[in-house]
């Protein structure tokens, strides 16, 4: 059974040749995945242990682990069910056999669901590309729009920021730090004023002075509060008068610790703002993390970043492949 | 969507039980597994849901059911209090200091909203307690969190202490010294967030904790956690010696299960709620409301209260003879409306079914301040008066007025609903002869 052994070979080799920045983001993507890779691959790995045939408790515990990793309610009695009726049909019972096809199912199911993207953002073909960040309170949109600046920057991209969360208290000073350490241009506005008019001020400027990335931060919002959720409409709309074709990418930032309500937010943000990424972060901080596969399960959005760690280049771009190696390899296999 | 469908779901049991009297192991089944469900999506941590729910079913069986309602309903209701009950359970205030300093040291993982609740916190201790308030930036690491704070703490109107970028527990020890000698009755310290693998940071804040010795460690939960927030509360826990928590953002949609995952297993009390963005908007917790939101069936629960809670009958129908024979009062109708809210219109109860649409806030609080004016202006009026309307004039309507501070407008108000009813009676009266009820009369199609 194919997924995990084929993932072993592709990096362990990968690892032996010691080539290339690749082995280095794989090297990220375990070490970040570590919390979540002991709730998961060794619970799966511990169960397959204790039950010679599998059996009903069997299929509970399994559930078990899936739910208690944020996988959604929804999604996880589907994967048990589907499971049940295969391993029923092919009369399978080894538990190790069971674990991969459950593995695989979950992946199959998070490939096949909604289009497939580059991670990367799409720089427009001429004139600066503009990217808006969204979020609800506290998941990390500040640091994470640093995060993406470093990286932008690191590829000699000319990146502007641009102030635009002109609500909580400090916002504006923490990005102005950012972009001092960063060494990259911001545009700020007044703290209290109008988002929409920044985000003008800042587009408008990027026109003038052949900035290749704007990266726009936006105040965080519950995705309940109507008039802030049409705020961010407003942006969109002032930002797209300015360049056209603009906001270019729309990321919402997501909190790896988020449990169900991780849906609804994206949800509802995908309502008012043309999402066309997700970030998630502070994968690093949690043992769960299920939510990447809630959230393309209910809504087909791609995730296009990781958050993994809190240096600069801990945000990955999001790759199946090696975010399974991570949470799925065995301790044994790095030694 | 899953969410939206938990309704549909449990309107399919209901039909499956209709008319059974009495709770059994066999006919909770279903029911409990959908609960069970409706925990989870809640973001209740597995095992407690387990747990929990065996709880529940053993106090359960047997149970007689009320008989306005049928046995799923019951389950709903028993569910609720239990999570009601164990919310509530060793519920306490703020612990402040026997004399002198009192000290709040506010923990949790990044992002769940501590430099904030530390604001609304100063603002509910400086405007409502009266407590001269200092709060003091321990959160050295977060880029522009000491400005945060201060802004927070200049709009609150509390004092702001800092000593920049230097050692946290430098900053708590001369914190404290500068509190207790500038008389101040609450110090609060704004904690850096982390992870809580973060060992180093977890030390800092253990030495914080030595230094000081607070009186209370609020820890931050986020309305929004999955399944990890027991583990989260569990390493706070060990290190940290919790006094109480926060639940941050519930003025979200995140149904905020965690609350009672934590509670569960270690016990803390839930002290405040976060319900918005500005800085009044921190509130006491309420077991009963978090009860209804982790369920999200609470209008299930206030059918069954409603239904428990039977109008008295007799009182009822003597009114309803009365309203017939004509000889229907200001009082009666008062005593009317004030039944009528206890178990909710012909619509709101329609409304409590699953499935159906919710009253908005608004217009529940409408019909709120509505009773209210009603019974000021009823209660203002002399007892003959209330019998007989019919004699106020300009100059008694201006006394009753004056008498509950209210207009004359709203005494006409009350005069005009109480013609509109009177009306309503006459042609209940006729239509009861004819063996017709009108349209839209309350109880008109009252199963």
């Amino acid at each position: 059974m194919g997924l995990f052994s084929f993932l072993k070979n592709k990096f362990s080799k990968k690892d032996n040749n010691a080539a290339s920045s690749d082995s280095s983001s794989v090297k990220i993507y375990e070490k970040g995945l570590e919390k979540s890779r002991k709730n998961f691959a060794s619970r799966l790995d511990d169960l397959s242990k204790r039950y010679a045939k599998v059996n009903q408790d069997y299929f509970e515990e399994l559930e078990q682990i899936l739910i208690e990793s944020d996988v959604g309610v929804d999604l996880s009695l589907r994967l048990i069910e589907n499971l049940l009726d295969e391993t029923e049909k092919e009369k399978i019972t080894d538990p190790k056999t069971i674990n991969d096809m459950l593995v695989d199912d979950m992946f199959v199911d998070y490939a096949t669901k909604g289009e497939s993207i580059q991670n990367e953002i799409a720089f427009a073909k001429e004139g600066p590309t503009v990217l808006l960040v969204v979020g609800v309170n506290g998941v990390g949109k500040t640091t994470s729009i640093a995060k993406l600046a470093y990286r932008y920057i690191h590829m000699g991209k000319k990146v502007l920021l641009v102030a635009g969360d002109t609500f909580r208290a400090g916002a504006v000073k923490q990005l102005q730090i950012w972009a001092e350490r960063l060494g990259c241009e911001i545009i700020v506005g007044k703290e209290n004023g109008d988002p929409a008019s920044v985000a003008y001020d800042g587009v408008h400027y990027a026109k003038e002075h052949n900035i290749d990335l704007v990266i726009v931060d936006t105040a965080g919002r519950q995705q309940t509060k109507a008039n802030l959720m049409n705020e961010l409409g407003k942006i969109n709309r002032v930002i797209s008068k300015e360049i056209e074709g603009a906001p270019h990418e729309t990321f919402l930032i997501i909190d790896g610790t988020t449990g169900q309500n991780g849906v609804l937010q994206a949800k509802a943000f995908k309502e008012v703002t043309n999402i066309t990424g997700i970030v998630i972060t502070k994968m690093d901080g949690t043992s769960k993390g299920g939510i990447i596969l809630s959230i393309r399960d209910e809504l087909g959005v791609p995730v296009r970043f990781i958050g993994l760690g809190e240096k600069m280049e801990d945000l990955q771009e999001f790759d199946l492949d090696k975010y399974l190696y991570g949470l799925l390899l065995g301790e044994d296999i790095h030694e | 969507m899953a969410f939206e469908s938990l309704s549909d779901r449990f309107g399919g049991i209901f039909k499956k039980l209709r008319g059974q009297t009495r709770l059994t192991e066999k006919n909770m089944d279903d029911m409990l597994k959908e609960i069970r469900i409706a925990l989870l999506e809640a973001d209740v941590n597995f095992k407690v849901v387990k747990a929990f729910t065996n709880d529940v079913k053993e106090k359960a069986i047997g149970q007689d059911v009320y008989s306005k309602v049928n046995p799923s309903q019951m389950v709903v209701k028993i569910v609720h209090d239990e999570i009601e009950t164990l919310l509530g359970a060793d519920q306490t205030g703020l612990n402040f200091a026997k004399s002198g300093l009192t000290i709040i040291m506010m923990v949790g993982l990044q992002g769940t909203g501590k430099t904030t609740t530390a604001g609304k916190l100063g603002y509910l201790l400086t405007h409502k307690q009266n407590k001269k308030v200092m709060v003091a930036a321990a959160d050295v690491y977060r880029p522009a969190a000491i400005d945060q704070l201060h802004t927070v703490a200049d709009s609150v109107g509390m004092a702001f202490f800092s000593l920049g970028q230097a050692d946290p527990v430098e900053i708590a020890k001369q914190a404290k010294a500068k509190a207790v000698a500038e008389g101040y009755d609450v110090l609060i310290i704004d904690t850096a967030g982390r992870l809580q693998i973060d060992e180093a940071l977890m030390e800092e804040l253990q030495k914080i904790n030595h230094e000081v010795h607070p009186d209370e460690v609020l820890l931050l939960v986020d309305a929004a956690a999955g399944q990890d927030s027991v583990n989260v509360a569990n390493a706070f826990n060990k290190d940290l010696r919790l006094t109480g928590i926060v639940m941050s953002k519930l003025d979200g949609d995140a149904r905020g299960g965690s609350a009672l995952s934590i509670k569960y297993l270690t016990g803390i009390p839930i002290k405040f709620a976060g319900m918005g963005e500005k800085m009044e908007d921190l509130e006491i917790f309420y077991p009963s409301r978090m009860a209804d939101r982790i369920l999200g069936m609470g209008d299930v629960v206030t059918l069954v209260e409603k239904a428990k809670d039977v109008m008295d009958e007799k009182e009822a129908e003597r009114t309803a003879r009365k309203m017939l024979d004509g000889e229907y009062t200001l009082e009666d109708m008062l005593k009317q409306m004030k039944q009528v809210q206890k178990i909710g219109s012909l619509g709101a109860i329609a409304k409590m079914i699953p499935g159906m649409p919710k009253l908005t806030d608004e217009q529940k609080a409408k019909a709120e301040r509505e009773m209210v004016v009603f019974e000021a202006v009823i209660n203002s009026m002399t007892p003959y008066e209330r019998r007989h309307p019919e004699i106020l004039r300009y100059s008694h309507k201006n006394r009753i007025a004056k008498g509950c501070g209210l207009t004359n407008a709203d005494v006409n108000r009350v005069l005009r609903r109480y013609d509109s009813s009177k009306e309503m009676m006459k042609q209940m009266k006729q239509y009861q002869k004819s063996g017709k009820m009108p349209k839209g009369f309350p109880g008109g199609n009252f199963r």
